[in-house]
């Protein structure tokens, strides 16, 4: 089974990064295969609706769960229309959040924030 | 000539401000673009003379016509528009009705349709007409407001002062596009 996560680097020893819309890249990884790939996150750089382009990515790699610290509403409406099952991380370790995966210890994301949307004010 | 009030933050007294220059002045316009949470209105009590809804173009999707190409979730910069389960998904809150994404579609399965973001009040209160554009809860951009409260504001003789929204997002600087001057409220507290 193929699953997505968030990461700050091309390399199984970086860590899961701490958002989801605009991440550097996004793992994906076979749980099957153990194979890795490493996907530029084009969303990153983007003025607005981050996490909706950072969720297409996700669903064009084609995996079945996607493990992340979070995750905004438009994109959890994007992610969630593919069938694509989203879980929280347990920590920042990539290989502690694949094995917690594979043993089933994952809970899946239950707060879905309502984005970040503007700047400043209030 | 018109005088936009602006803060770095909410609570710094832009409202209070901009109220009373208002009615010091002998004639004025009063233009509360502050659309998320306009209060300038319950100093004034203008009595209502007319309002306008504001309505912004969304593009709606034929599923018919629809092939799936991509070429509108590539052009949208905004990514308002996603291709999920051969279905395109268009995030209303999200689109800013440039239209482009319409005229891109070689299929021509995208149409416009109307959506009701908010609402522009006028009213006179003595010597001041009041203009106060509100926004509808949930909305992401109250933009298509500010743009036709300025309008109204183009054409006028008497002093405007323009009740900005706090900040310095995109919001604000529309709002202060036309003025000719720019008071900035301060107050030293932390957010
Ligand atoms: S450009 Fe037109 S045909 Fe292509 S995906 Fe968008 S709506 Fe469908
Ligand atoms: S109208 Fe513009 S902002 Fe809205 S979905 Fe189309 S391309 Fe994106």
């Amino acid at each position: 089974m193929k699953i997505a996560m968030p990461v700050n680097d091309k390399s199984m020893e970086s860590c899961v990064g701490n958002t989801f819309g605009r991440t550097s890249y996004f793992l994906v990884y076979d749980t099957e295969t153990k194979e890795s790939i490493f996907v530029d996150n084009s969303a990153a750089a983007s003025q607005g609706g981050a996490g909706i382009k950072a969720a297409q990515t996700v669903v064009d790699s084609q995996v079945e769960a996607l493990i992340t610290p979070q995750c905004g509403e438009n994109a959890a409406k994007v992610i969630q229309a593919s069938n694509i099952k989203i879980y929280k991380i347990i920590n920042d370790s990539i290989q502690d959040n694949i094995n917690a995966f594979k043993h089933g210890e994952l809970s899946l994301l239950e707060k879905i924030h309502g984005g970040f949307h503007g700047h400043g004010g209030k | 000539m018109k005088i936009a009030v602006l803060s770095g933050k909410g609570g710094t007294g832009k409202t209070l401000v901009s109220v009373n220059l208002a009615v010091a002045a002998k004639e004025a316009v009063y233009i509360d673009c502050d659309v998320e949470e306009p209060n300038g209105h319950l100093f004034f009590e203008p009595k209502p003379i007319g309002s306008e809804q504001i309505v912004i173009k969304i593009p709606v999707v034929d599923e018919k016509l629809c092939n799936g190409c991509r070429k509108c979730v590539e052009f949208c910069k905004f990514n308002a528009l996603a291709y999920i389960n051969n279905k395109l998904i268009v995030f209303d809150e999200v689109c800013h009705s440039c239209g482009g994404c319409m005229l891109f579609c070689p299929e021509k399965a995208l149409a416009e349709k109307e959506k009701m973001i908010g609402e522009v009040q006028y009213g006179v209160s003595e010597n001041v007409t009041v203009v106060t554009g509100i926004l509808n809860i949930g909305e992401a951009s109250g933009i298509p407001i500010i743009k036709n409260l300025l309008n109204y504001a183009k054409g006028e003789q008497a002093i405007t002062f323009i009740d900005c929204p706090p900040g310095s997002a995109c919001i604000v600087m529309e709002s202060i596009k036309d003025a000719d001057y720019c008071i900035l409220v301060a107050e030293p507290t932390f957010f």
